[in-house]
């Protein structure tokens, strides 16, 4: 579907920050606060804004006990469904985070958040590993998050410039 | 003992900058938001920094030929072919400079004989009379108006034309007041230029940041490629202010005899900041343009929050600078940049340091975040709910 210049500008403000105020986004893309509300609703009812998310640096959360593992899995892709059918099954899991269809040596990227790696290993010995299409599992534990959707996770931004200059 | 003044008259007349009083001030106060800055809030892309770090690992520590390394040269003749539609030989018709600013004051004092007079159009970048005064000349100023959106109209540079006059420096879009100057305004511009046989001195540091309509130089207008002396560089659209570079692109014999004046007094500029240039123009156009794009939703915000408290802004075309008037207060610039200061810790630039013309006006970079100007934007409403009845 083809977008216009003001929808694309909205999509382009809120993906860094959902939290925006919309009155603000409205003097940013130079619109009325009644249009912003109208695009903000057309896009989300044609589903190209999804969700509204936030990132979270849960590493920095003592009581957060979690783990995230990057899982490639060779499958057999299915006549007339290709991939599709096979990645509905694993997507469906509420274990899996994201699932990606890969060109390279494996066919789909499966990202599976869990309590704990027991809990992982058990969900792609059991449950992803078994199913039939299934060939192989190379499973990755991520050890440390430094940068997420375009987040560096440790910076902090200081403004080295000198207060008033010509 | 000494009775004399070793300071050379001219210097000695010249008066320092209103900004760095301004600075003074400003610095000594802690918690302030500042709209003061005149540069991007942009750090300057990694694979640039990165480009700089490998240059350095190389070795590249030696000067460049004088007028930059010629792999640089063919990339800015590229790039101004491709944005601008100018086409400038990388071998005898482009100098990389020491900044946007040595590039000015080589272009004057090649130019100018004593006495020679050059128009200079206010408000503007601070440097501008100085550096025609240093270099022999005498800065005439014009007076653009709020009412013409600050540009400069063809009966006003006619009215300021003499048998002296040898050029016409201009800054589009500007600064301070983001104005940028049309394609037609342009060429009537350049048709007086022409009937009077003057050069142009186009200061296009901020090409990269039009908004609205697209940016033409003044060299791209017909028959003025040999009567113009474009000025540009990395700093503002390549937010790459500290590497010092910028360039200039001018006629040959103009060119040749700049770089007379470039070899003897600066030799080349530094080498590692013209690695980054490279990497800049060849992979960076795409940083720019998200660049332009953030400062133009930046733009939109603050003029129309300007507008909406009563300071009343015309809509600036580029640069990241917005220009409202201050006039409705009653105050003069310079008492509302200090009572702002003092009262709210908001930092902005009086508008008479850029001209008799500045004066009512207020200069507010918006290239902060937009945390900043929103904070600054909350402390100078309530300003002006506490001075505007």
């Amino acid at each position: 579907m083809h977008l216009n210049e003001e929808e694309l500008e909205v999509l382009r403000i809120i993906e860094n920050n959902s939290r925006i105020d919309l009155k603000d986004l409205a003097k940013m893309t130079d619109q009325s606060d009644s249009d912003i509300e109208i695009t903000l609703k057309k896009l989300e009812d044609m589903r190209v804004i999804v969700r509204y998310l936030t990132v979270i640096n849960w590493a920095k959360v003592d009581e957060y006990h979690g783990v995230t593992a990057m899982i490639d899995v060779k499958v057999t892709p299915k006549r007339g469904v290709g991939f599709d059918d096979v990645a509905k099954r694993i997507y469906k899991f509420k274990e899996v985070e994201s699932v990606y269809l890969m060109s390279g040596a494996y066919d789909l990227s499966v990202i599976v958040e869990g309590r704990s790696m027991n809990e992982v290993a058990s969900f792609v010995s059991e449950k992803l590993s078994t199913l039939d299409s299934v060939i192989s599992t190379t499973t990755h534990f991520i050890m440390k998050k430094y940068k997420h959707d375009g987040t560096i996770f440790d910076q902090t931004e200081e403004d080295k410039r000198i207060v008033v200059s010509p | 003992m000494i009775k004399t003044s070793y300071v050379s008259k001219t210097i000695a007349e010249l008066k320092p900058s209103g900004i760095r009083r301004f600075f003074d001030l400003a610095a000594n106060l802690e918690g302030v938001v500042s709209l003061g800055v005149g540069e991007p809030d942009f750090v300057t892309s990694w694979a640039v920094r990165e480009a700089a770090i490998n240059s350095l690992e190389e070795g590249y520590t030696s000067y460049t030929a004088n007028a930059g390394l010629f792999e640089l040269r063919s990339e800015i003749s590229r790039y101004m072919e491709k944005q601008f539609h100018v086409s400038y030989r990388p071998d005898d018709q482009i100098i990389v400079t020491v900044g946007a600013s040595q590039a000015l004051d080589i272009a004057l004092r090649t130019i100018l004989n004593p006495g020679e007079e050059v128009i200079v159009v206010e408000p503007c970048f601070v440097a501008y009379a100085p550096l025609v005064t240093m270099a022999g000349g005498i800065p005439v100023t014009v007076q653009t108006s709020k009412e013409e959106d600050f540009k400069l109209t063809p009966q006003q540079l006619e009215a300021a034309i003499t048998p002296k006059t040898k050029a016409v420096l201009i800054c589009s879009p500007n600064n301070p007041t983001g104005t940028q100057l049309g394609q037609e305004e342009l060429v009537m511009l350049a048709d007086i230029v022409k009937k009077h046989d003057l050069l142009v001195i186009s200061d296009e540091i901020y090409a990269e940041l039009a908004y609205d309509e697209e940016f033409t130089s003044f060299a791209a207008v017909d028959d003025m490629l040999e009567r113009t002396i474009v000025i540009n560089g990395f700093s503002k659209g390549f937010a790459m202010t500290e590497w010092r570079l910028g360039f200039v692109c001018a006629p040959k014999e103009i060119s040749e005899a700049m770089l007379k004046l470039h070899q003897y007094a600066m030799m080349c500029a530094p080498t590692v900041a013209q690695h980054a240039a490279l990497e800049a123009l060849k992979n960076g156009m795409q940083d720019v343009e998200e660049m332009r794009r953030s400062y133009r939703r930046r733009r939109n915000f603050i003029v129309k929050s300007f507008n909406d408290m009563g300071l009343d802004c015309h809509n600036p075309g580029g640069a990241f600078y917005a220009f409202p008037s201050i006039e409705r207060t009653g105050m003069t610039s310079m008492e509302f940049a200090e009572k702002l200061l003092t009262e709210e810790l908001v930092a902005v630039v009086p508008g008479d340091v850029f001209g008799e013309s500045g004066e009512g006006h207020i200069r507010c970079s918006y290239a902060s975040s937009m945390e900043q100007l929103q904070e600054a934007l909350r402390r100078m409403e309530r300003f002006m709910k506490n001075h505007c009845q």
